[in-house]
């Protein structure tokens, strides 16, 4: 499989094999441009063309090869007997046409059906995904429906013809952890029941340590290792799988000082290297490697694409944490660099035409803590929580509408355009999206010096000249102030928006997802930075983000928030070792870990319901909806943030 | 279900060469609008080699040839007062092609300011900015050049009709505003002007050093499809005798007057000058249309 680009040919997908038998579960797993949604496209012939061309190979389904079937029979195996599910479940439904107009087509287009059969059928379909008041919602548009709904329906809509085989493309990535759980639980337990075949295309490890059977990791267009889940988890066989497992954070270890790391970056597809394609970032490469490893079988059922595949994973030397300057442990009740009291933040909602009402969405309510020098802070939540509201209220890009949040000492909230102006040199921010938080016509240089230069005055030699230190601390080369950020990787980029923020030697940093966007092994890489750059410099952070496996090795406090409210606020091994509240508990439970043994371990337990729309919150506790603790009382008052044990405060009333 | 593929050598590809030059990829990937490019450089050129292009003094008066037909001598013909229509279009591109230039880049350049102002701030500033060019826009194109025309008077400025420009610019400003405001909103949007806000930089920084760089596509559009408006509006003012006054060559005012009362004797008197007048326009709202498909991503593969 190959696809042509202006600057040449990608050889996307090279020399892949894998299979699956009827009823089990694969993993095809990878970091982005490894080739495993190409693959996957590859196998419904839903390549774009001209630009992507299959050059060879046989995609075997019962026997008939896909690749060599004429269009028109394809037609009818894609939808029918092979379903496929993709990742963005806000584009993938048609907006201008009814739930069940989408539900119906491949109903009468595949089996004929008529109008009443593929009502009757639409209806059962959405009762099967777990979708109520199936009647009603068939006459409703896409937009009307939660993004974890129109995941859903899309399920629905691929079980329509009774596939033999699903194939989904990160279905849950666009999604909450808890959503996340509930679309998975119900994929599994559908391919358990009717005996589909699913093919998971992911690159959470914590996912395919639940769900998968068994399991294909690929790096650069190339299967290295399969296998069956648990033994590859176990111990796998190639050096990409076994850096791939040490390089998360996870919640079921204990904390390490820092995280293993595969270094580099994958290679450039145009120009793969000869030999061994992970070599340049194995650390047990050998002089053979420069020899292309075959995918040979390593052990009954088992095949790893590594001349060392039986040393493996000992061969792997394990990265001793490097050796760190005695971090300046924040005393508590040491100077408080930044307190939040009481933020609150309302956004207007323009009323609909002069009768209609103006509605409040309540992004952040009375949310209140405290970030000492040299600390990090997490916050934690799902998407919608107020999370980053909280972030850019602290940065002053929003204006709150109550609440004070005092940097040492002084009021942001209710600073002056001046008195902001010298404030924002000490307190900087990073960014989530390292493609969107750079200016694209501004090379990395002229964005790192821009801060010098205007604000801090510096003359344009020394700028330049603490412009390469910066990229040498952030482990770029100063050659890359040339570039424009769309000659780099994500990884670097985000690199750039971290030397960036360095760049006035601030004292405190809001991190706003700053690793989310990242691939597995860039993103260890990053994490590291940011704790080595804390250590030296003795920044503050407040580390905002969703995975809470990364909030907790990297802060010494966590905040957990729904739905604008904070739930939970505690130490880092409080929060994670004896959670108190009910949603933080769900939190826990709905991140999959990456190892197979214990997740299997575990019952299947999703928290019900959706997240309730912040134009209406629930009255009373927020989460009573969803909560499994809920009584009538719930619903009365709003729960205070009281400490129940000390330094651990909960908002429940029925701890 | 099982799955391989096999390798097998990836041919070379064969474009490589003229991949390199943009203006040959150009060429390639918008046929239409290089021709319409050519066209504009042809003008252009006649433009500036006037003086030696043109067969005869625009200008010069010849009794002898009155209303003369197209022949050898006066390829186009000539008008009344015997001037050569040639070369009275050939000198007539050069007011027309920088009058429309000047005005449309003025137009643009202060619309698309007022845009990315206005977006930057929103909120009270942008209302009051829209609402302030909606009562613009409210005018017809032309009506409001007669306006702008009879306030600020007609005297040529050190040779060039600055009032003449201003006039066509003035009713740009609100359409390139509304155009450059809606693009600008999108980029106001982005993390990096959040970023740059966080770094504390002065408002007109950021809207000249962040904003204004990220709507560059657009203006460069909207700049060559008024250029085309404006070559226009030039004409209809010379032709309702506001623009550019006689003896000087200008498209528009070769139409008027004489010309009109000749049209049965003598219509290439006519036909001429209002072919320059249409093919230019054609050719620049050619080129405008395939550059904004040029520029524009998702056109791109």
């Amino acid at each position: 499989m190959e696809f042509s680009t202006a600057a040449g040919t990608v050889r996307a997908v090279d020399g892949v094999s894998w299979s699956v038998g009827a009823g089990e579960t694969l993993a095809l797993v990878g970091e982005s441009g490894c080739g495993k949604s190409v693959t996957a496209l590859s196998i419904m012939r839903l390549l774009a063309r001209p630009a992507g061309r299959i050059t060879g190979g046989r995609v075997l389904f019962g026997g008939r090869d896909l690749l060599a079937l004429p269009e028109g029979e394809m037609r009818a195996i894609r939808g029918r007997d092979v379903a496929m599910i993709f990742q963005e479940p806000m584009t993938s439904l048609n907006p201008v046409l009814t739930i069940g107009a989408q539900l119906a087509e491949p109903l009468t287009i595949h089996l004929g059906m008529n109008e009443v059969e593929a009502r009757a059928r639409s209806i059962e379909l959405l009762g099967l995904v777990g979708i109520s008041d199936a009647e009603r919602r068939l006459g409703q548009y896409p937009h009307q429906f939660s993004g974890g709904m129109r995941q859903r329906v899309m399920i629905a809509i691929g079980l329509a013809c009774n596939p033999k085989v699903i194939i989904a493309d990160e279905p849950t990535t666009a999604l909450d952890v808890t959503i996340q759980a509930q679309i998975l639980e119900l994929m599994k337990d559908l391919s358990r029941r009717l005996g589909i075949t699913l093919v998971l295309i992911t690159h959470n490890l914590g996912i395919v340590a639940r769900y998968a059977d068994k399991l294909a990791v690929m790096y650069a267009g190339r299967v290295v290792e399969d296998g069956p889940a648990e033994q590859v988890f176990r111990a796998p066989r190639h050096p990409y799988t076994a850096g791939l497992l040490r390089s998360v954070p996870r919640l079921d270890h204990p904390r390490r000082q820092a995280l293993e790391t595969i270094e580099g970056l994958p290679p450039n597809l145009l120009r793969p290297p000869s030999g061994c394609r992970f070599a340049p970032r194995c650390a047990a490469r050998i002089p053979t490697c420069d020899r292309d490893p075959p995918l040979r079988t390593v052990a009954p059922g088992r095949r790893a694409a590594c001349h060392r595949a039986e040393d493996m994973p000992a061969a792997l030397p394990t990265t001793p944490a490097p050796p760190r300057e005695a971090r300046r442990r924040p005393q508590p009740g040491a100077a408080r660099l930044l307190q939040v009291r009481g933020l609150t933040k309302h956004f207007m909602v323009p009323a609909r035409g002069l009768l209609g009402r103006k509605a409040v969405v309540r992004a952040a309510e009375d949310v209140s803590f405290s970030i000492g020098r040299g600390e990090t802070l997490g916050l934690v939540g799902e998407s919608g929580c107020g999370k980053t509201t909280v972030g850019r209220l602290v940065l002053r890009l929003e204006e709150p509408t109550q609440g004070e949040i005092l940097f040492d000492g002084q009021n942001i909230a209710a600073a002056s355009e001046r008195e902001m102006r010298t404030l924002r040199t000490r307190i900087q921010v990073i960014f989530q999206d390292p493609y969107s938080s750079l200016n694209p016509r501004m090379t990395i240089g002229d964005t790192i010096c821009e801060p010098l230069i205007h604000r801090l005055r510096m003359s344009r030699a020394a700028a330049r000249e603490r412009c390469a230190a910066l990229l040498r601390q952030v482990g770029l080369p100063a050659e890359m102030a040339g570039r424009y950020p769309h000659q780099m990787s994500g990884g670097q980029r985000q690199r750039v928006g971290i030397a960036r923020a360095l760049a006035m030697e601030p004292e405190f940093i809001v991190c706003d997802e700053a690793v989310s966007a990242l691939d597995v092994s860039v993103q260890g890489q990053i994490i590291n930075l940011l704790a080595e750059l804390q250590a030296e410099l003795g920044l503050s952070y407040l580390f905002i983000a969703h995975d809470l496996a990364v909030v907790r090795h990297l802060s010494q406090r966590v905040v957990v928030m729904y739905l604008g409210r904070v739930m939970e606020t505690a130490e880092r091994d409080a929060l994670y070792g004896a959670p108190l509240h009910p949603y933080t508990r769900a939190l826990l439970d709905a991140a999959p870990v990456p190892d197979p043994e214990v997740e299997r371990a575990r019952a299947p337990r999703a928290l019900s319901g959706e997240l309730p729309s912040p134009l209406a919150p629930p009255s009373g506790c927020v989460f009573r909806t969803r909560c499994p603790m809920a009584v009538a009382e719930c619903a009365a008052t709003v729960p205070p943030l009281r400490e129940v044990r000390p330094g651990h405060l909960a908002a429940c009333i029925r701890i | 279900m099982s799955v391989s593929t096999s390798d097998e050598m990836v041919p070379p590809t064969r474009r490589r060469a003229w991949r390199s030059s943009p203006v040959l990829r150009f060429v390639l990937a918008q046929p239409l609008g290089a021709a319409g490019l050519l066209v504009i450089l042809i003008m252009a050129g006649a433009a500036i080699l006037a003086n030696r292009v043109a067969p005869y003094d625009p200008e010069a008066v010849d009794f002898m040839a009155m209303l003369a037909a197209p022949s050898f001598d006066h390829p186009l013909g000539t008008d009344a007062f015997g001037r050569d229509i040639l070369s009275r279009i050939i000198h007539g591109a050069r007011t027309a092609l920088s009058i429309g230039f000047l005005s449309s880049l003025l137009g643009c350049t202060a619309g698309g300011l007022l845009g990315v102002t206005s977006a930057y701030f929103g909120g009270k500033v942008d209302l009051i900015l829209q609402r302030f060019v909606d009562i613009v826009l409210s005018f017809p194109i032309i009506v409001l050049a007669l306006v702008v025309v009879a306030v600020v008077g007609r005297q040529p400025i050190a040779g060039i009709d600055l009032n003449l420009i201003a006039a066509i610019a003035i009713p740009i400003v609100p359409r390139a505003a509304r155009v450059i405001r809606s693009a600008a909103l999108a980029v106001r949007a982005m993390p990096y002007i959040d970023a740059a806000r966080a770094g504390g930089y002065r408002h007109s920084h950021i809207i000249l050093r962040h904003m204004a760089p990220n709507v560059l596509a657009p203006y460069l559009i909207l700049l060559t499809a008024y250029i085309a408006q404006a070559i226009l509006l030039e004409a209809s003012l010379s032709f309702l005798g506001l623009g550019v006054s006689e003896p000087k060559p200008a498209w528009g005012l070769m139409l008027a007057g004489d010309s009109a009362n000749f049209y049965q004797e003598a219509p290439w008197m006519i036909l001429f000058p209002g072919l320059a007048i249409s093919l230019a326009v054609f050719a620049f709202n050619l080129f405008g249309d395939s550059l904004r498909d040029w520029l524009d991503p998702k056109f791109r593969m």
